[in-house]
């Protein structure tokens, strides 16, 4: 009798503390922000500087980006500029703003919009590219440009760094620009447009934040391109000392 | 009415006879100083680290754990067993602890030994969110000793966890000053030849990876309770005692090779578990492990500790002294540490062209250091094993002759060749994983009832770390059987070493000493190698599952796992209970 009954309490209380079995076995989902994923945001100043021409031409020059985003997509506001000291004007201003995602262990594809707005013609384009560390440590940066004139561009640049000591790193880089079609009112001719050849030498001086570099830059222009910046009385080839510093935060 | 006075009578006498301890700890922002800057971090009761807790075993706690902070956060006490919502992992065990809130965590002490406590939210634990645990056992130990001290180790940086996780993210290498430079190019020149060096670079260069690759985190000053190696922290002795050394490593990224110059060590403990007594000249502490060692220095001088890091980029130093003041030399660092192609052997996917000379290593051989042959067989015959199978390996073929560690050190749990086999400053013993052996078996002997593989996988490049590929955001979770022994295989395929810690449960590391297999809480896997551990699945609920190296773990190296069935409804009410009455 009392063994039934006991059987039969057991049974009850076993059946009441089964949906605390289940519910305790999925007892919380982890919605931590360890579970999200990792939001990264950072600037960086592969370049910010001050150069010097052989033709006693001075000029601001920069090439930097911020990014915000995941390990699957990132956003980044890409920036490229040179400012002529004594004409007061931009002689490049570039600004692009680009979605970024991974394609491969060492390579991202990037898309979006490039506007240019430095003294003179305006232009927009839509680009896109891929990013990302090649084998032997090169760095390389690939982009192709459509422009709402209808012509197509492409640049390609690459980085190499050689470390001398852990601190001072010599970093040789090299910038190429090549046009599809022609777009005169910038002065851009078919086929190689220009190169910007780099050596800085610099040293890490906090962390990697601040590392100011000395260099030397080598710009020129190329065939149709070449005979177009000759045509307006500009330098179709410069050589640039450069002071400046690598930044990033 | 009699049985309730005397219930009454029994609750009151218990925190009397010691079975019940209240303890109470305040998680507040604290000033760090290293002896090298000063930085503020988080701390227990106002310092960072935190107050030793010294529990009982048979003891039931009961610890207050009140958040001064402006963020929320957390205790998980590491290395105990205790029911899951008390390990205190935010997501998984609890919500964690709301600003001002204060959280009583209660559950009774089963074990002894040494072991750690620290915040598991956010970047909290490298700021300086840790203490040490100390349990004194109910019965006898197996060893003797006068006198005791907690040396508890971490890499104190400059910058937040926050900082650094941002900053790997954006730069894999930008806390790396040990890399390969123009100067090291000509020096191995001049050791091994302007070819055989230009093809090494080649090879590295084509899978675009580092050989300095070893530590991600460099900068940081080594603290040794809390103690920078100017300030030197001091444990008196009298000589002839002997001194039992409870090292803890509490790094967030940082393994240590420990020595004391002039004393041998005797390992009596790993992870909190009594382990048969092995005597070392030095060992190497990975992150979130314990070793505890018996020393005992007969003369009237002082002893230096040091600890320098995996990779010679830092290093912890403290001392043991008759008096106080006194100091013994502190050794220079060793050179930085190089990986090899070695390590590199689990790597999936691998460009093999760029490799030239790795594919005459011969795969048999590898096979050889495959740990799951290691069963059963005694030390002797597994040094053995790896002198034939070093042999075995045509070292010359390799085209980095040179990188094998000299002297053809080796250790069963590195990769053969590895640059990261450890070998003691005084060439003397250095403690291998296959040294530990239980002390007393903990389970009886019985059959895996399943495997589970779990390969460590990563992409330094973009400092994504991963189990098996996936990041912890998006995957499933770990269920295992309540009741089942589960045989976990950890294939790391990464260049990197991982510290590999399961929650509330034991990892029983297989060295191949069956039922004497050493009970740990936290395994470390050597780049290129395959280890494995075993589990009695005999705690219910939900447990973490991660590296604990902090940065790989928050990149997602970490896993839920959901133990399913066991008694679990009965603890599951008595847990809600608790919290009821314990979270005012």
């Amino acid at each position: 009798m009392s063994r039934g009954i006991s059987l039969i309490a057991f049974v009850v209380l076993g059946l009441g503390l089964m949906p605390a079995m289940s519910f305790a076995q999925e007892r919380m989902d982890d919605t931590t922000a360890r579970k999200m994923p990792l939001k990264i945001w950072g600037v960086q100043f592969e370049e910010f500087e001050y150069r010097y021409s052989d033709d006693d031409e001075e000029l601001g020059s920069w090439d930097g980006d911020i990014f915000y985003g995941t390990d699957d997509l990132k956003v980044r506001w890409l920036t490229k500029g040179e400012y002529a000291v004594d004409e007061q004007a931009y002689e490049k201003l570039e600004n692009q703003l680009v979605g970024q995602m991974p394609v491969s262990d060492f390579f991202d594809a990037k898309a979006g919009v490039r506007f240019d707005t430095p003294e003179g013609p305006d232009r927009t384009y839509g680009v896109v590219g891929i990013t990302g560390l090649a084998p032997q440590w090169f760095e390389i940066d690939a982009n192709l440009y459509v422009s709402e004139e209808g012509d197509t561009s492409a640049e390609l640049d690459a980085e190499y760094e050689l470390l001398l000591t852990n601190r001072l790193i010599l970093a040789a880089a090299l910038d190429a620009t090549v046009a599809f079609s022609e777009d005169r009112e910038i002065g851009v001719g078919k086929g190689l447009v220009s190169t910007e050849t780099g050596l800085r030498l610099s040293y890490d001086l906090i962390d990697r934040s601040f590392s100011p570099y000395i260099g030397v830059v080598h710009e020129r222009k190329y065939g149709d391109s070449e005979d177009f910046v000759r045509a307006e009385g500009g330098d179709a080839e410069s050589w640039f000392a450069v002071l400046g510093a690598r930044l990033s935060f | 009415m009699k049985t309730a006075f005397l219930a009454g009578a029994l609750s009151l006498l218990l925190p009397v006879i010691g079975l019940a301890g209240e303890y109470n700890l305040t998680v507040d922002r604290v000033e760090i100083d290293t002896g090298d800057f000063v930085k503020t971090g988080i701390g227990y009761n106002g310092k960072s680290p935190g107050p030793v807790l010294r529990f009982k075993e048979g003891e039931k706690v009961s610890i207050n754990v009140t958040n001064n902070l402006e963020e929320m956060t957390s205790i998980h006490w590491h290395g105990l067993i205790l029911p899951f919502e008390q390990d205190g992992v935010p997501g998984i065990s609890f919500p964690g602890i709301k600003p001002g809130q204060t959280f009583t965590y209660n559950f009774p002490i089963t074990q002894s030994g040494t072991y750690w406590f620290h915040s598991h939210s956010g970047f909290q634990e490298p700021d300086g969110a840790y203490g040490a645990i100390v349990i004194e056992p109910e019965g006898r130990e197996p060893f003797r000793y006068d006198r005791e001290y907690v040396v508890q180790l971490t890499d104190k940086h400059p910058h937040s966890g926050d900082r650094i996780m941002r900053n790997l993210k954006m730069m894999p290498d930008y806390y790396n000053r040990e890399q390969q430079t123009v100067g090291e190019f000509f020096s191995d020149v001049s050791a091994q030849g302007f070819m055989n060096t230009v093809k090494d670079r080649l090879a590295w260069g084509g899978m675009r990876m580092m050989k300095a690759d070893v530590e991600d985190l460099q900068g940081f000053t080594g603290l040794i309770n809390g103690k920078g190696p100017d300030q030197n922290w001091t444990g008196l002795f009298q000589p002839g005692e002997r001194i039992r050394l409870r090292f803890i490593n509490s790094s967030a990224m940082t393994y240590f090779d420990v020595r004391i110059p002039g004393l041998d060590m005797t390992v009596v403990q790993a992870d909190g578990n009594n382990v048969q007594p092995v005597s070392v000249d030095e060992f190497r502490i990975g992150v979130a492990e314990t070793y505890d060692v018996i020393v005992r220095p007969r003369d009237e001088k002082a002893y230096t500790i040091f600890a320098e890091s995996m990779g010679r980029s830092g290093y912890a130093r403290a001392t043991l002294a008759p008096r106080d003041g006194m100091e013994a030399p502190v050794p220079e660092l060793s050179k930085p540490a190089r990986l090899t192609m070695a390590d590199m052997g689990g790597m999936h996917g691998m460009d093999h062209s760029g490799m030239e000379g790795m594919e005459s290593m011969d795969h048999s051989t590898m096979g050889e250091m495959d740990h799951s042959e290691m069963k059963g067989m005694d030390h002797a015959g597994m040094q053995d094993m790896d002198r034939s199978g070093m042999k075995g390996m045509d070292h010359s073929a390799m085209g980095h002759g040179s990188e094998m560690s000299a002297g053809g050190a080796s250790d069963p749990f590195y990769a053969e060749g590895s640059g990261l086999v450890p070998t003691a400053a005084n060439g003397g013993k250095f403690l291998s994983y296959a040294d530990l052996k239980a002390q007393k078996p903990l389970y009886d002997e019985r059959e895996a009832t399943r495997e589970i593989e779990l390969r460590l996988t990563g992409n330094m490049e973009r400092y994504t770390w991963s189990i098996n590929g996936v990041k912890y955001e998006d995957a499933d979770p770990i269920r295992l059987q309540y009741g089942e022994r589960v045989r976990f295989k950890f294939v790391n395929e990464t260049m990197m070493t991982h510290p590999m810690h399961l929650h509330g449960m034991w990892s029983m590391l297989d060295v191949g000493a069956g039922q004497f297999n050493p009970v740990k809480h936290t395994i470390s896997v050597q780049p290129g190698t395959t280890v494995y551990m075993e589990t009695e699945v005999d705690e219910p609920g939900q447990w973490a599952f991660h590296c604990h190296l902090s940065y790989h773990a928050a990149a997602g190296m970490f896993r839920k796992v959901i133990v399913e069935g066991g008694p679990e409804s009965a603890q599951a009410a008595e847990a809600d209970t608790e919290k009821a009455g314990g979270e005012a």
